[in-house]
């Protein structure tokens, strides 16, 4: 045992522990998705009166695996005239700039792969570099479509930074700090304690005036740094088809899929993280302390996914009940409304912390 | 060698390596990719330094903002690029000699910070026992809010010159404006005209 | 220090600051009127930063950032003055050019608060701040006119070049920073003992090369005449005015602070940026037929001159380069407030053959231009003559430079060649055809230069002597 414990001690033991911590993550979050995506299908088909997939597994539950297979023994078509280094690389982008913010999501108490100071700032980073995946494989496809359809998201996923960055630094000035597992443990106590409603009740109520605007403005913000509908216009399948994605088939486009679900959920997961207390009960939880460390984040778990399932749904309801914006609009929504209404909520809360903690 | 001098000097042979390409690749579009590339590097150097608060700075504000914009106008200029470095070859060995000196310099620099100096100070002020977002933040708005200030003036003033030099009232272009279409009534909007028969509408 | 003490001191930067902002919004809301009002405004705005400045708290700011001492106020209030008259001359000639955008007053007051910055640096750092958002409202001035091609070239050269400076600039800052240890001015005087060491004489070179192109000395004036050229007049009157002022203090400054001990080694490299300017001047502006780049080309000569009372190293050295730059604005400021007056058949007078017989058309306006050109050239007892006066006093009087006042000397001599050539052209020279009636304000700012230039400077040396005196003991030289 001793021997044990002091190999995990040693760089190959603790490159080791990190790269299983990641595995597990990653293949969580992929089985997840492969449910989720499924969710999305039958959602939609259910505001349409339609069955959505039904066929394969029970319910269509393997409808997902299915399709996987499909697209991974089909022929990876190159077209002619595109840059192939880079039209191979942008789904790849995609696809792993998707995954490695999941490396800070705090899942349960103490269940993070890397709890780093500046989480937030990181997960803001990283989701910021999507969209070089859109691009590059715009651009590397020689297509007009595709192109006109990279630039437009690229476009997009700048502005809705911008505010999303303001929303995020209300929560930062309320919670104090950009360490994620810190944001979550400052909303401890019950639902009352979460950020969307200020953050604390006794002190901060007042704030929840602001905090709830912010929340929806985060959400609406967050449909259209994923390109989900109705900001789908990267992608709008009556002008551009399929957007960046046109010309690619195959395995290239699973991966691009996947990173776009993947994105979509780390959204429902920050969401969650940064407005409805993470993985904490929406009530106070004093018996837990009684409970064995595992499952005590088990109980945590349940609460992070019943949420992350929630949002997502929110996602899939939005993408099959709201007609799309046009992209005048789109840019208008960011930075003629969202952009200074976060400026001015930024500058609330910040007026709020100086002159209530004294 | 332990992890952190591997991660160091993986890293920092790629920064190079990427620096270099940016300037020798033939394609545009190519070398500003190599350019994030470069960007990202110097972020893992920042890790590495402990300095993350940078390291996220300079993904958030140049790989995420300045260098997608600059992809953006590459893109889309239609520019021989391959014409424009014709030249390149004749001013070379002009640019050997300037970037020959600046390195003789870079290297008498380091030489001297390294044994005395600027060094000193600065492993000084690393040993407060902050993280170092708070560091930055009590100095920045302390000490540098000076600087802090005035540099957002400067950028006010871009912002401004932008404005100037290409926006455009154009005449009889026809706007959208919200507020007008949302106050729209069923009055204002509609209205019911009997029409005689064989007569038509006037107007 | 405080930051209440601090703000107290900065005063007149932040009311510049915090008028630029709030005129910017004034702007943006009033419709037709914005031209007027942001105009008056800004002069306003600069009148007051003036008076503040005159009689706010000397002293440092923020960890000696900023500082407020005889120098800078003596600076400032000359800077403000000389950008009031640019944008008093600038709103009506924008308006008449159909350009009347609200963004010129703000951005030569934004422009003006940067050279504030720039002569109250007590930093590498607010140096190079300062002359930032100096430099960059200012291209965006030079392209102002965006239809005009020349504009936009002007625009665009003066940007390329003015970042290549700055580069310069910054890589000079940069050694010194890691030589010294410091980017403060006291701290890199305290750290430089004695001679140099090699790598703080290169980042001085480096630093001296990039303010020389910010004060368009030669070997760095390749800019000037294109720029003079190409940016609107009122803007040009204000880019040789108001921004030399600003960097020749800040040159001073960084030399005799930071670097008190080196006097003989930047006095070297200056007298020679002085010689070569001098020289570049006097023989470029003779072949140039348009005004603008003949002005262009006795600015740099004039900067020379500037530059060799600097290059004395003493305190009555800096006194003559603060008395020449004064004396020679209000110059300037004349001359080219007369060539926004004159225009005919509504385009404007610009070659050195449209002038002819202009004594016959427009005798107010000839005689201010014989006047400043006489001034220019430095004939007793014009206020061009006390300018060079006093910076060859001080160069005669520093031993070592004798050569240099001589040569100075021969040069003025040489450039009085084209002065005259206007003054002939104006008196004896056939007029080629009836001129536009000259606009109040540009004659009005072209007659009180001329008035000042003679005979009103001799009572003015009174006053100005003991405060271009008191200022120079600021900077701290022997």
């Amino acid at each position: 045992m001793g021997d044990i414990q002091d190999f995990w001690g040693t760089p190959v033991g603790w490159t080791l522990i990190t790269l299983g911590e990641v595995l597990l993550v990653v293949v969580g979050v992929l089985i997840s998705l492969a449910f989720l995506l499924l969710a999305d299908r039958k959602i939609w088909a259910g505001v349409q009166m339609r069955k959505g997939p039904n066929t394969v597994g029970a319910f269509g539950l393997l409808q997902s695996f299915a399709d996987f297979i499909k697209f991974l023994m089909k022929e990876i078509v190159i077209p002619a005239g595109a840059d192939r280094t880079v039209f191979l690389l942008a789904p790849l982008v995609s696809f792993v700039l998707a995954f490695i913010g999941w490396a800070v999501i705090p899942f349960a108490p103490g269940w993070v792969v890397s709890n780093i100071n500046v989480g937030i700032l990181y997960l803001l980073a990283m989701s910021s570099l999507g969209v070089y995946g859109i691009i590059m494989g715009g651009w590397a496809s020689n297509s007009k479509y595709p192109f006109l359809g990279s630039l437009r998201s690229a476009a997009q996923m700048v502005s809705y930074e911008v505010s999303i960055g303001f929303i995020i630094v209300t929560v930062i000035l309320l919670t104090g700090s950009m360490n994620l597992q810190t944001i979550v443990e400052h909303q401890s106590g019950g639902f009352w304690n979460w950020n969307v409603l200020g953050g604390g009740l006794e002190k901060n109520w007042p704030m929840a005036f602001v905090m709830v605007p912010m929340m929806v403005m985060f959400f609406i913000s967050a449909l259209a740094e994923t390109n989900r509908p109705p900001f789908d216009l990267p992608e709008a399948e009556s002008e551009l088809v399929a957007g960046y994605q046109v010309e690619y088939s195959s395995t290239p486009y699973l991966l691009f899929m996947i990173g776009e679900y993947s994105n979509i959920v780390l959204m429902c997961a920050m969401i969650s993280i940064l407005f409805f207390g993470g993985w904490q009960a929406p009530f106070p939880t004093p018996f837990l302390a009684g409970w064995a460390p595992i499952l005590a984040s088990l109980f945590g778990l349940v609460w992070f996914a019943i949420k992350i399932v929630f949002w997502f749904f929110m996602f899939a309801m939005i993408k099959a009940i709201v007609p799309r914006y046009r992209y005048d609009q789109l840019m208008r929504l960011g930075w003629k409304i969202f952009l200074p209404t976060s400026l001015v909520a930024v500058a609330v809360v910040a007026g709020w912390r100086i002159f209530t903690s004294v | 060698m332990d992890l952190q001098a591997i991660a160091f000097y993986t890293l920092a042979a790629i920064m190079l390596a990427a620096a270099g390409l940016v300037v020798t690749a033939r394609n545009p579009v190519h070398s500003v990719l190599f350019l994030i590339l470069a960007f990202f590097s110097g972020a893992g150097l920042f890790v590495l330094l402990g300095a993350e608060f940078l390291a996220m700075l300079l993904i958030v504000v140049y790989v995420g903002a300045v260098a997608v914009l600059f992809l953006f106008v590459v893109m889309m200029l239609d520019v021989d690029f391959v014409s424009l470095r014709s030249g390149f070859a004749q001013y070379m060995p002009v640019g050997l000699v300037v970037s020959g000196l600046l390195l003789v310099e870079m290297v008498m620099v380091s030489g001297a910070v390294a044994s005395s100096g600027a060094a000193a100070k600065v492993k000084a002020a690393a040993v407060t026992g902050r993280s170092n977002i708070e560091e930055i933040g009590r100095v920045l708005y302390t000490d540098y809010v000076y600087f802090f200030q005035a540099a957002g003036l400067v950028l006010l003033v871009a912002m401004i010159g932008a404005i100037v030099l290409t926006l455009r009232h154009k005449p009889g272009v026809r706007r959208q404006n919200i507020a007008d279409q949302t106050a729209r009534t069923r009055k204002s909007g509609l209205s019911i005209v009997k029409v005689a028969t064989g007569e038509g509408i006037s107007e | 220090m405080g930051l209440d003490s601090a703000l107290t001191i900065a005063q007149p930067e932040l009311l510049l600051a915090a008028a630029a902002l709030g005129l910017l919004v004034v702007g943006a809301y009033s419709g037709r009127l914005a031209m007027t009002l942001v105009s008056w405004g800004a002069m306003l705005a600069l009148g007051a930063a003036a008076v503040l400045a005159a009689n706010g708290p000397l002293g440092q700011a923020f960890k000696g950032a900023f500082v407020s001492d005889g120098a800078s106020v003596f600076a400032k209030v000359i800077i403000y003055a000389a950008s009031g008259v640019a944008i008093f001359l600038g709103e009506r000639w924008l308006v008449r050019a159909g350009n009347a955008k609200f963004e010129y007053p703000v951005l030569v007051l934004l422009a003006a608060l940067g050279m504030g910055m720039m002569v109250s640096a007590g930093d590498l750092i607010s140096l190079y701040i300062g002359i930032e958002l100096q430099s960059l409202a200012l291209y965006v001035l030079c392209a102002f006119q965006r239809d005009d091609a020349r504009a936009s070239e002007a625009g665009l050269k003066y940007f390329v070049l003015g970042a290549l400076s700055s580069g310069l600039l910054l890589y000079g800052a940069s050694l010194i920073y890691g030589f010294a240890g410091s980017t403060r001015f006291a701290d890199i005087a305290g750290a430089v003992h004695g001679p140099a060491s090699m790598g703080i004489v290169f980042g001085l070179v480096f630093l001296i090369c990039g303010l020389a192109f910010k004060v368009s000395a030669a070997p760095f004036h390749m800019w000037t005449p294109d720029v003079y050229e190409g940016a609107p007049t009122p803007v040009t009157a204000l880019l040789s005015a108001a921004p030399k002022v600003a960097a020749m203090v800040l040159f001073a400054r960084v030399l005799a602070q930071a670097f008190p001990h080196d006097v003989p080694q930047w006095s070297q490299v200056v007298t020679a940026i002085a010689l070569i300017s001098v020289t570049v001047g006097a023989l470029g502006g003779l072949v140039q037929k348009n005004l603008k780049r003949l002005l262009a080309y006795s600015s740099i000569a004039n900067i020379g001159y500037a530059l060799l009372g600097l290059a004395s190293g003493s305190e009555a050295g800096l006194q003559a380069m603060l008395m020449f730059m004064v004396l020679y604005v209000i110059d300037v400021t004349g001359f080219f407030a007369c060539l926004l007056a004159l225009s005919r058949g509504g385009k404007p007078m610009e070659t050195l053959p449209s002038l002819a017989g202009l004594v016959r058309l427009r005798p107010g306006l000839a005689i201010a231009i014989t006047i400043l050109s006489l001034s220019v050239l430095g004939l007793p007892p014009l206020s061009g003559f006390w300018a060079k006066f006093y910076v060859f006093k001080a160069a005669v009087s520093t031993p070592g430079m004798e050569p240099a006042a001589v040569y100075g000397l021969v040069m003025s001599v040489a450039a009085a060649f084209y002065y005259l050539r206007i003054i002939k052209t104006m008196w004896f020279d056939a007029p080629e055809g009836e001129t536009d009636a000259p606009p109040l304000d540009a004659r009005l700012v072209a007659l009180g230069c001329a008035a000042f230039s003679f005979p009103l400077v001799i009572p003015a040396l009174a006053v100005l002597d003991p405060l271009a005196l008191a200022a120079a003991k600021a900077f701290g030289l022997a």
